[in-house]
């Protein structure tokens, strides 16, 4: 029997191939990579009618910023969202997967999702994968039930709650939560707080920065706020930029010129039988 | 032995100007502080209008490359065009994080021009958490020097010579700054009517 020549794309799953290499390298002293991670701080809270979700916008690799502007408030399906903190790869595959599970599940059954739907798919997902999948997650929505918001950790486990925090900021954001949370806030005081929240977290805590995100879910009804504030601008523009005067050193130039696009016309005529 | 990403050493670096984008890299391959190879090619080309640069340990890089190149084949097969840059992103994001347990030591730098010559930037970590920017995007052991240079020397809406000047001059000053890498640079400016490949004289040390 002749062996498969090339393996097929794979269908989905993870794959342990390099495992053994890796771990015999860092049996050998090298240590394994740090990944990108979030080291955020994330919040919800439950106002009068809907749901505030908040993220910071700072992205880190280990002391580095990597990104100073990126989205951790994921969508879910168009009444549930999801801020992410944790390992971002995690954050974002283990959204992007329940959101096109929620969204199968739609087209099959023709109703919105509900948040417990979510919260169900995500916690047994991470359960099954023990922590190493590291996601902590705030879980925020509107469906047929009215409000809703949860927190899940890495391992699996959930909270519900009329308030969360997460990430390395969380203790930063609970302390404003806990002071001046209360039950039947309106829209522009729950922003407001959430705004509060994120900011404490933004300059009290190392991992998170840069700009606030909120997300508004209501019945019916969401309003997505990129970059509500930008608390940090930046200060250091030269406003002259940079000139090159001495020319950059080349020793060689290749110019391929790019064909045009073909212009199919439709309707031409056909070849003949 | 340090960090597997300074095995062989590497500075990547990619940038948008007005419809139009830049990726550059430098040209050693070593083992450790031992210089292999001062041709080496980290760049590769996907198709006319997409690039796509790997950081990071060289023999995974080529692998990698190897896995990429046949998808996308695949895809042209069955879709008879050429891969979106986004979607490309997309691709390359899956495949590094089937091996979230056993990642592949690579950092990704993906450019190319989309649809209306709109130029697209990306990276990644080792396990494909992308980040789309809009300005620049920086990979490799001189990866803390570029973020410094680029911050500052970064214009938007560049024009294609203007934007190949920046690009060059910040990958040369930051790979002055990181011994694993250097040896010169490669730089591809891409336009919607000509890709422009230029290799540049470093220090040799």
């Amino acid at each position: 029997m002749s062996q498969v020549a090339v393996e097929a794309p794979p269908k989905g799953g993870f794959s342990f191939d390099l495992c053994r290499r890796n771990g015999m390298l860092s049996k050998k002293g090298v240590p394994p990579p740090s990944y990108r991670k979030t080291g955020t701080t994330i919040v919800g809270l439950i106002f009068q009618d809907g749901v505030i979700l908040g993220a910071d916008t700072r992205a880190t690799e280990g002391p580095i910023v990597c990104d100073k502007n990126c989205e951790k408030i994921h969508y879910m399906a168009p009444n549930i969202y999801c801020c992410g903190a944790g390992t971002a790869a995690d954050t974002e595959a283990v959204t992007d997967m329940v959101s096109s599970q929620l969204q199968l599940h739609r087209y099959h059954t023709g109703r919105e999702s509900r948040v417990v739907t979510a919260l169900t798919l995500l916690k047994s997902h991470l359960f099954k994968y023990q922590g190493h999948v590291q996601a902590a997650l705030v879980l925020g929505g509107v469906d047929v039930n009215g409000p809703h918001l949860h927190t899940i950790y890495p391992h699996g486990s959930t909270d519900t709650l009329p308030f969360a925090t997460m990430g390395s900021g969380s203790l930063a954001a609970m302390s404003v939560f806990e002071s001046k949370y209360r039950e039947g806030l309106t829209k522009e005081e729950g922003i407001k707080l959430v705004c509060e929240a994120i900011c404490s977290g933004i300059f009290n805590d190392l991992g998170s920065g840069s700009n606030v995100d909120v997300c508004v879910i209501t019945k019916g009804q969401k309003e997505y706020l990129r970059n509500h504030q930008s608390p940090n601008p930046r200060t250091y523009v030269s406003s002259k930029g940079f000139s090159f005067p001495k020319k950059t050193e080349v020793l060689l130039t290749r110019i391929t010129p790019l064909k045009e696009m073909v212009e199919v016309i439709e309707g031409g005529d056909t070849m003949e039988e | 032995m340090p960090q597997i990403f300074e095995y062989n050493g590497s500075a990547l670096i990619a940038m948008v100007g007005k419809n139009c984008f830049a990726i550059a890299s430098d040209r050693r391959l070593g083992v450790q502080l031992q210089t292999i190879a001062t041709d080496f090619q980290r760049i590769y080309k996907v198709h006319d209008r997409l690039f796509l640069g790997l950081s990071g340990l060289a023999t995974d890089a080529q692998t990698l490359y190897q896995r990429l190149v046949f998808r996308h084949k695949l895809y042209q097969l069955r879709e008879e065009r050429d891969m979106k840059p986004e979607t490309f992103a997309s691709l390359v994001s899956a495949i590094l994080y089937e091996k979230r347990f056993g990642p592949y030591f690579c950092q990704p730098v993906i450019a190319g021009l989309g649809d209306e010559d709109k130029p697209f930037i990306c990276t990644m970590d080792s396990i494909g958490a992308k980040e789309l920017a809009k300005d620049f995007v920086v990979a490799g052991t001189a990866s803390e020097s570029l973020y410094g240079a680029c911050e500052s020397m970064f214009r938007p809406d560049m024009e294609p010579e203007d934007l190949f000047e920046t690009v060059s001059q910040a990958l040369l000053s930051s790979v002055d700054r990181d011994c694993l890498s250097g040896w010169g640079g490669h730089v591809y400016v891409v336009t919607p009517t000509e890709v422009k490949e230029r290799i540049l004289k470093g220090r040799m040390d």
